[in-house]
């Protein structure tokens, strides 16, 4: 490993590797991502791999928006030699209440203005979507077409390999032990492999992001949040959309192996670093599925486990630095979405390092929005 | 050219070779976790119970011993069963 280096990185899931990768494609090669364990082995390599555009606030919605035309070309744009698996089948949003169903119709009003087009379905129309679905209750659905699935191990994969191909250094199994700062200023990392010299470092560590905050001594308000989820055996194609629905706290998606895959929020969870699955989630999860989607009775569950949302008070990621600290920039806070903004969280965060113009105004999303009270409170997350 | 490498299946569930696991090995892939990432090596119905101890001894013929790979984590269910087998089972068990 070097010991010193112009940008470190910190975390090794989809974001850390995207960002070095911007920053390597607009010239700054000397980039070191440092991950404790192997790259995607926490919460991306963990997420319901879902891509959805359908968002009720404006960053999540433009973030969201561009990073799918990025999925779009990413074979090609980052030379892979596999494949991303990216798949638009479509998300189904379902409203069981006339509550979520207004929401749905707010969000699908500002959707539109950001040029998404959006389809308010009435039950018969859901269904024509999705045949299986139990419509007993529907107030309403909304479907975007471009919405989908994508691999997170090899969307991970490919941007380290492009990464690395342009001279950026992944040291894995490497775990930062400290933040090195003098006068207001980053001047190194510290970690269980030795000590590296830099000035710019890059918080990309999801659920343990507040932890590295810490480190150089700033307090951010994201907090980690166990999320669980399971995956079934593969099956012929039967689902072409992603169903998700805010009152079940459930989602659900076939997969273009054929499995399935499937999570539910907990409101009850507490914060917290644990990613044990329980039996719990296990009976929940098939009692409330098998209502929805009452097919889904025959098929058998192969594996089930847990990952860590990066929750903030808002639901939106905190992207930018602090000028608590110079040199200290942060990509974290994504509170379950994190996978499907990669894209655009890799080039925001390389050209605001770098000091160029950025794509979209992340200056609303700094960790300053906090003090200001410009929060964003995205409605829809499960 | 004849390669017996493509003939010999190591993971059943996900029709992965011999030739691919060590192509990925040869590639940098270098434990059970990584190797099931990349490539759903063990993620299928037996959730590992084939090809894991296959690919272990793969790992150890690259150089790097059994009792140095960093183990692999099985996870529940032990056993492949139905949502509708769950869901009837906790009939009557309310959930928040």
């Amino acid at each position: 490993m070097r010991k010193s280096a112009e940008v470190v990185v910190i975390g090794g899931g989809v974001n850390g590797v995207a960002i070095a990768y911007e920053l390597a494609k607009r010239g700054c090669k000397d980039v070191l991502v440092l991950e404790k364990e192997y790259l995607a082995s926490g919460a991306t390599g963990r997420c319901g791999a879902g891509v959805r555009q359908q968002w009720g606030t404006e960053m999540n919605l433009r973030m969201s928006i561009d990073s799918v035309k990025l999925f779009e070309t990413m074979n090609q744009d980052l030379e892979y030699d596999k494949d991303i698996e990216f798949k638009q089948g479509g998300y189904l949003l379902v409203a069981y209440t006339e509550a979520g169903w207004d929401q749905f119709k707010k969000n699908v009003s500002l959707q539109r203005q950001y040029g998404l087009d959006v389809k308010l379905c009435n039950p018969a129309e859901a269904r024509e979507i999705v045949p299986h679905l139990n419509t007993e209750g529907l107030v309403g659905a909304t479907f975007n077409q471009t919405d989908g699935h994508c691999n997170p191990f090899h969307v991970t994969d490919a941007y380290a390999k492009a990464a690395r191909r342009l001279g950026v250094e992944i040291s894995t199994y490497t775990e930062v032990t400290g933040i090195v700062t003098e006068k207001g200023r980053v001047i190194g990392v510290r970690t269980d492999k030795g000590d590296i010299a830099t000035t710019t470092v890059v918080n990309a560590a999801g659920g343990h992001g507040a932890i590295i905050a810490q480190m150089a001594g700033i307090d951010i308000p994201v907090y980690p949040e166990r999320h669980q989820i399971l995956v079934t055996e593969p099956v012929a194609p039967i689902q072409g959309p992603m169903v998700m629905s805010f009152h079940h706290h459930l989602y659900c998606q076939q997969t273009p192996h054929g499995s399935f895959i499937m999570g539910l929020g907990d409101p009850t969870e507490k914060p917290g670093l644990s990613h044990r699955a329980t039996w719990q989630f296990l009976e929940e999860m098939a009692q409330k599925v098998t209502w929805l989607l009452p097919p889904l009775k025959d098929i058998r569950v192969v594996r089930q486990w847990a990952g860590l949302y990066d929750m903030t008070p808002d639901r939106t990621p905190i992207l930018g630095g602090t000028p608590e600290l110079a040199g200290f920039h942060m990509a974290v806070g994504f509170s379950g979405h994190g996978f499907m903004l990669a894209p655009m969280t890799g080039i925001l965060m390389a050209e605001h390092i770098l000091g160029l113009p950025t794509s979209l105004p992340i200056e609303k999303i700094d960790l300053g929005r906090f003090a200001r009270g410009e929060l964003f409170h995205e409605p829809s997350v499960v | 050219m004849y390669d017996k490498d493509r003939e010999i299946i190591i993971c059943r569930c996900e029709d992965l070779t011999l030739a691919d696991i060590k192509e990925l090995i040869n590639k940098g892939y270098r434990s059970l976790d990584e190797l099931r990432r990349i490539s759903r090596c063990g993620m299928g119905p037996c959730q590992g119970r084939t090809c894991r101890p296959l690919v272990q001894r793969e790992l150890q013929s690259v150089g790097i011993p059994v009792k140095d790979q960093i183990p692999g984590i099985f996870r529940p269910p032990s056993k492949p069963i139905t949502l509708g087998a769950i869901a009837r089972g906790s009939e009557g068990v309310h959930h928040a």
